[in-house]
């Protein structure tokens, strides 16, 4: 089957920077693909390769079996989803979501009824005579997915759609942007420097950092099987363990990861276990985060919420199940 | 510079603003008066008698049509060259990085900054070695130099308002170079350029010094009245035509400024 996007050996360099550098990336057509990474880790400059704002400085990408090398925006079926929306200031939502059709010749009843359609899909029908700058955050959301969905995409792409967004309506909207993908079974291509955003919509992710993809798996592989400290810190704040710690309860000298739920931490020093003095609590609503300190290193365990806890600065044990260590690939 | 408060500012303030408009606009009312003065060889003040007969005889006056029709169409050709150079120059200032942006900027702003008689005296001493013989093309370059500034300057300004990424976002949807001219940045430009256009028409129209030097034997309306002031026949034709050339500059600068101010909502990004 053809990759609705394929990378192969893909590099973009501004002067020294390696913004992107010699990726291989294959996204399966009609996924939810989501590109994870802290802001400069060349996720962006991925997807505007793929939108064709940018062109690659080595390496070749193909949409669909189609070499998209040279291909400029307006000739590509793939449609973006801007940071900051970019819709039409001078346009009504209407003509802001015809736009695409209208370009293409496509004759006026035919464009404003599809672009009525469109608007229905994400729940604005009837905002259609507004201008941009009467909406408010959400609903711009909502029309320049619209505007990008009208032209039926193979590949939409989705720059932090939901970054300027409150907290409420950003779980909404993920919801809304899942169902919505499963419906049409477009191929979406989401960046996002949010772990909990990648891992709660997509269906596989990439984790990138410096220009590079460090791992691409399922949400619950990058989340469980991080092959990289980098991966086990950036997805959930995983605690990462130096090879001499794991090879006390594993045998076997090699990083690893262990997350801060799968500590248990009790005020009693038995004999059994890790002993640790509890440096801070952090209350964070549905559990609390304790930072702990072993010989120096430093822990962090996540407990629910109303779990008795020794006093800050006292003496406790930690006890983990040994099946949720677990060791990276990262040679120690 | 609005009071918020609604205070009354002092009397004395009040009484000094009024003189200050009073001593600006005084003597331009004046010229108004004295388009309907009796006397026609000397300005005497009181008028010994009103009259309209001057805009006849201004009317049937061929020199003052010639002069005006040539600033007209000076104005008009000067302001639509300014147009094309002026957004093409803001457009690459503002939109995009190379080496020597800020010094193109520079140099674009100059020659306003500049004073006339130095654009003057350089482009007729060019335009001499070129063996350029003056015309009516040579006013019209020498007026363009400084139009372009005027829209360079609005445009640039609208440009560095607007969206980047709403171009991205033309292109994105299948529009091309042309189409997202066409649809998106001209409409989002265009009251900036107006306005810019105006300004430039106004400045071309009552300029002076540049085409001193760069006309030959043509008279634009400023130059015609100058040489008007010298004879002492017939003097309130200046005066009426003084009156004219008011109008035709102050309502498009007045528009311009109309048109700017309410500019935020269109060039205001999506965000």
């Amino acid at each position: 089957m053809t990759s609705a996007v394929s990378f192969k050996q893909v590099s973009r360099h501004f002067g020294s920077v390696r913004a992107v550098d010699a990726v291989d990336l294959e996204i399966v057509p009609g996924e939810f693909f989501a590109m994870l990474g802290p802001s400069g880790s060349g996720k962006t400059t991925c997807l505007r390769l793929i939108a064709g704002f940018e062109q690659p400085t080595s390496g070749s990408i193909s949409i669909f079996g189609e070499r998209a090398g040279g291909v400029p925006p307006y000739r590509r079926n793939v449609n973006t989803v801007f940071q900051d929306y970019a819709l039409f200031p001078h346009l009504n939502v209407l003509d802001n979501v015809a736009y695409g059709l209208m370009v293409k010749g496509v004759g006026k009843a035919e464009r404003l009824k599809a672009a009525e359609e469109a608007l229905s899909m994400v729940r604005l029908p009837g905002y259609g005579a507004r201008r941009p700058g009467q909406l408010s955050g959400g609903q711009r959301q909502r029309v320049a997915l619209a505007r990008a969905l009208v032209n039926q995409p193979k590949v939409l792409l989705l720059d932090e759609p939901l970054g300027a967004l409150d907290l409420k309506l950003r779980e909404n909207m993920q919801e809304e942007l899942k169902s919505l993908q499963k419906v049409l079974g477009i191929t979406f291509v989401f960046v996002t420097h949010d772990q909990g955003e990648a891992l709660s919509m997509a269906d596989r992710v990439a984790v990138f950092n410096d220009g590079r993809i460090m791992q691409v798996g399922t949400p619950e592989d990058i989340y469980q099987r991080p092959k990289t400290r980098f991966v086990a810190d950036f997805v959930g704040s995983s605690n990462v363990l130096p090879p001499d710690f794991v090879q006390r309860y594993s045998g076997q000298h090699r990083w690893g990861s262990l997350r801060p739920e799968s500590i248990r931490v009790s005020g009693a020093t038995s004999g059994d276990g890790v002993a640790a003095r509890l440096v801070g609590t952090n209350y964070l609503g549905a559990t609390t985060r304790l930072a702990l300190d072993v010989d120096g290193l430093r822990l962090h365990a996540m407990v629910p919420a109303g779990t008795a806890l020794p006093a800050e600065g006292e003496a406790v044990t930690l006890t983990f199940n040994r099946e949720h260590l677990h060791l990276m690939d990262e040679p120690a | 510079m609005r009071s918020d408060r609604g205070q009354s500012a002092p009397l004395g303030l009040k009484i000094a603003a009024a003189c200050g408009l009073l001593f600006l606009h005084l003597p331009i009312l004046l010229i108004f008066v004295y388009a309907f003065t009796t006397e026609e060889k000397s300005f005497v003040w009181p008028p010994p008698g009103l009259t309209t007969q001057w805009f006849a005889v201004t009317w049937n006056r061929p020199d003052v049509w010639e002069a005006l029709s040539l600033s007209i169409r000076v104005a008009a050709i000067s302001t639509a060259i300014a147009l094309v150079l002026g957004t093409l120059c803001a457009a690459a200032v503002s939109q995009t990085r190379f080496f020597g942006r800020e010094t193109i900027s520079l140099l674009v702003i100059l020659p306003i900054a500049l004073p006339g008689i130095i654009t003057g005296i350089a482009l007729r001493s060019a335009f001499a070695l070129a063996d350029i013989p003056f015309s009516f093309w040579t006013i019209v370059l020498g007026h363009a130099t400084f139009c372009v500034v005027v829209v360079y300057n609005n445009a640039v300004a609208r440009f560095r308002r607007t969206s980047g990424s709403m171009i991205e976002a033309s292109m994105d949807l299948g529009a091309d170079g042309f189409q997202t001219f066409r649809h998106v940045v001209l409409p989002n430009i265009a009251t900036a350029l107006l306005a810019g256009g105006m300004l430039a028409f106004a400045l071309s129209f009552d300029e002076v010094i540049v085409t001193t030097f760069t006309a030959g034997q043509q008279q634009t309306v400023p130059i015609w009245m100058l040489e008007e002031l010298i004879r002492p026949r017939q003097r309130p034709v200046t005066n009426v035509v003084a009156m004219v050339v008011v109008l035709v500059t102050l309502l498009p600068i007045l528009l311009a400024y109309y048109l700017t101010r309410d500019g935020d909502q269109i060039a205001g990004s999506g965000k």
